[in-house]
């Protein structure tokens, strides 16, 4: 399920990332573990329940801006309805 | 004078090789346990109480699984909560890095507890269920504690962490799938598994009982199709099939020493929770030797690491990198021999013995003989 532009995504219960000082970083969950790294690692930091949708969307269009914006929101909002079906975030 | 080579010392073994970090730890930590389960997984001979280890000994071992690259330790036992210590562990392994889950029956506890293991940083509360109704959780488990672990569901709702509803299935209590599925929908965990029991120590002396019908894992399959769709995005749905009706094996904890390491009460490592039923098999203990050590070089993660030790069809076999040729334990306990192919895959020259055991089940029989059976119930160690 893709999330509306004005949701706050953040971390399902039992979902956490590892500490900063372990490498690779690496989100936690019950029974399973995904590793992250460039993108996928900004967008799981910034699912902390106060930034919008669109607020990540902006900042990852800043972040990547040779990329075509639009493309970028695509992007996102697929991988959010990966993790929300995946039950890693909740929106 | 003639020089010997020794055995085993080929060219192969001197070179540098790399070695699979391990991701996951099973924290065995008391196999004593309030519950009598008729399937339990634990080994037919319990470590006493006595032989535990001390909290400053796993206290080093969460330590030392961390800096291998363990990701996630599971508290498991017999039942975790038996340990006066539970919190100061779960506080432990969390200060070490480790993502902690509780795999429990519940008991004992009480809220004041479960706050304190929550503060303590708990990330994951596995709860079991051995039925969806009081008479038939008392028959599995010879004890009362399905009101409780309802009790214990409401008190989890005041606190954000995982939380798995973990219904372990067979074939005296498939006949509740669908009150079980009932309770998961309404207290909506963010996962539920369905575990169908595997035929290891308790639960293999119980087979004859527990083993489902062929019809009964038919409905199942269907029922949690349906669940698994309902539920998307807000449960998910794990189904551990009964792996005697499987075409091809587990991929049994991951593959031999590649990801997961056990450690049982008195401090031995494991590779499996099965693995002592293996003849000749020896086991280091953290009381000698560190984790990252033992995970290296002791000869029980050596045993069946890697190929070489693969017969036929395995060695051959294209699906030896998805599934390692299944269980080793299961292999011996069916075939007789550790390092044949797992009997329940379909390739498996000795798929017959598991043919005759299904057979005996899906027999039609007589009303008179479906009386209810005889269990051994598992008991509670010293």
């Amino acid at each position: 399920m893709k999330p509306e532009l004005t949701a706050t995504p953040r971390l399902a219960p039992g979902v956490r990332l590892n500490e900063k000082s372990q490498l690779p970083r690496t989100l936690l969950m019950p029974e399973r573990a995904l590793r992250l790294n460039g993108p996928s690692l900004e967008i799981v930091q910034l699912c902390d329940g106060h930034h919008t949708v669109q607020q990540i969307a902006e900042k990852l269009h800043a972040l990547y801006s040779k990329a075509e914006p639009q493309r970028i929101t695509d992007d996102l909002l697929g991988y959010l309805a990966l993790l929300h079906d995946q039950r890693a975030i909740d929106f | 004078m003639k020089t010997l080579r020794p055995e085993g010392l080929s060219y192969k073994n001197l070179m540098p090789t790399t070695l699979p970090t391990p991701l996951a730890l099973v924290a065995e930590l008391t196999h004593r346990c309030p519950l009598h389960c008729i399937y339990c997984s634990n080994p037919l001979e319990l470590s006493k109480r006595e032989s535990e280890l001390p909290t400053q000994t796993w206290t080093r071992v969460f330590q030392e699984a961390a800096q291998a690259g363990v990701l996630q330790v599971d508290f498991t036992g017999g039942e975790p909560l038996a340990r006066s210590d539970i919190v100061e562990l779960v506080r432990a392994a969390r200060a070490a890095g480790l993502y902690v889950s509780l795999i429990t029956s519940g008991l004992p506890l009480d809220e004041a507890k479960l706050s304190a293991l929550v503060e303590a940083g708990l990330d994951h509360f596995q709860l079991s269920f051995q039925g969806a109704t009081e008479q038939t959780a008392r028959e599995i488990s010879n004890t009362t504690s399905h009101p409780h672990k309802l009790r214990v569901l409401e008190w989890l709702k005041k606190h954000r962490i995982g939380v798995t509803l973990n219904f372990v299935i067979h074939r005296q209590n498939i006949h509740e799938l669908e009150e079980m599925l009932t309770l998961v929908e309404d207290y909506k965990p963010g996962c539920v598994e369905f575990a169908s029991v595997q035929y290891y120590g308790w639960a293999l002396a119980n087979r004859e009982a527990l083993l489902p019908t062929r019809r009964q894992l038919d409905f199942c399959v269907a029922k949690l199709k349906e669940a698994e769709e309902r539920l998307k995005g807000k449960t998910r749905v794990v189904f551990v099939v009964p792996d005697y009706y499987a075409k091809f094996p587990k991929p049994c904890v991951g593959g031999w020493g590649r990801k997961l390491m056990l450690i049982s009460p008195d401090g031995a490592v494991l590779p499996c929770h099965a693995a002592s039923v293996i003849p000749g098999m020896q086991f280091e203990n953290v009381k000698g030797k560190s984790l990252r050590e033992i995970w290296e070089s002791s000869p029980a993660f050596q045993k069946f690491r890697g190929e070489d030790w693969m017969q036929e069809p395995c060695k051959s076999c294209d699906r030896r990198h998805l599934d390692f040729g299944g269980c080793r334990c299961q292999a011996f306990l069916l075939a007789g021999d550790a390092a044949s192919t797992d009997p329940v895959c379909s390739l498996a020259p000795t798929r017959g013995k598991v043919d005759t055991i299904l057979a005996a089940v899906n027999q039609p029989k007589p009303a008179i003989l479906e009386e209810k059976p005889t269990y051994l119930y598992r008991p509670n160690p010293s």
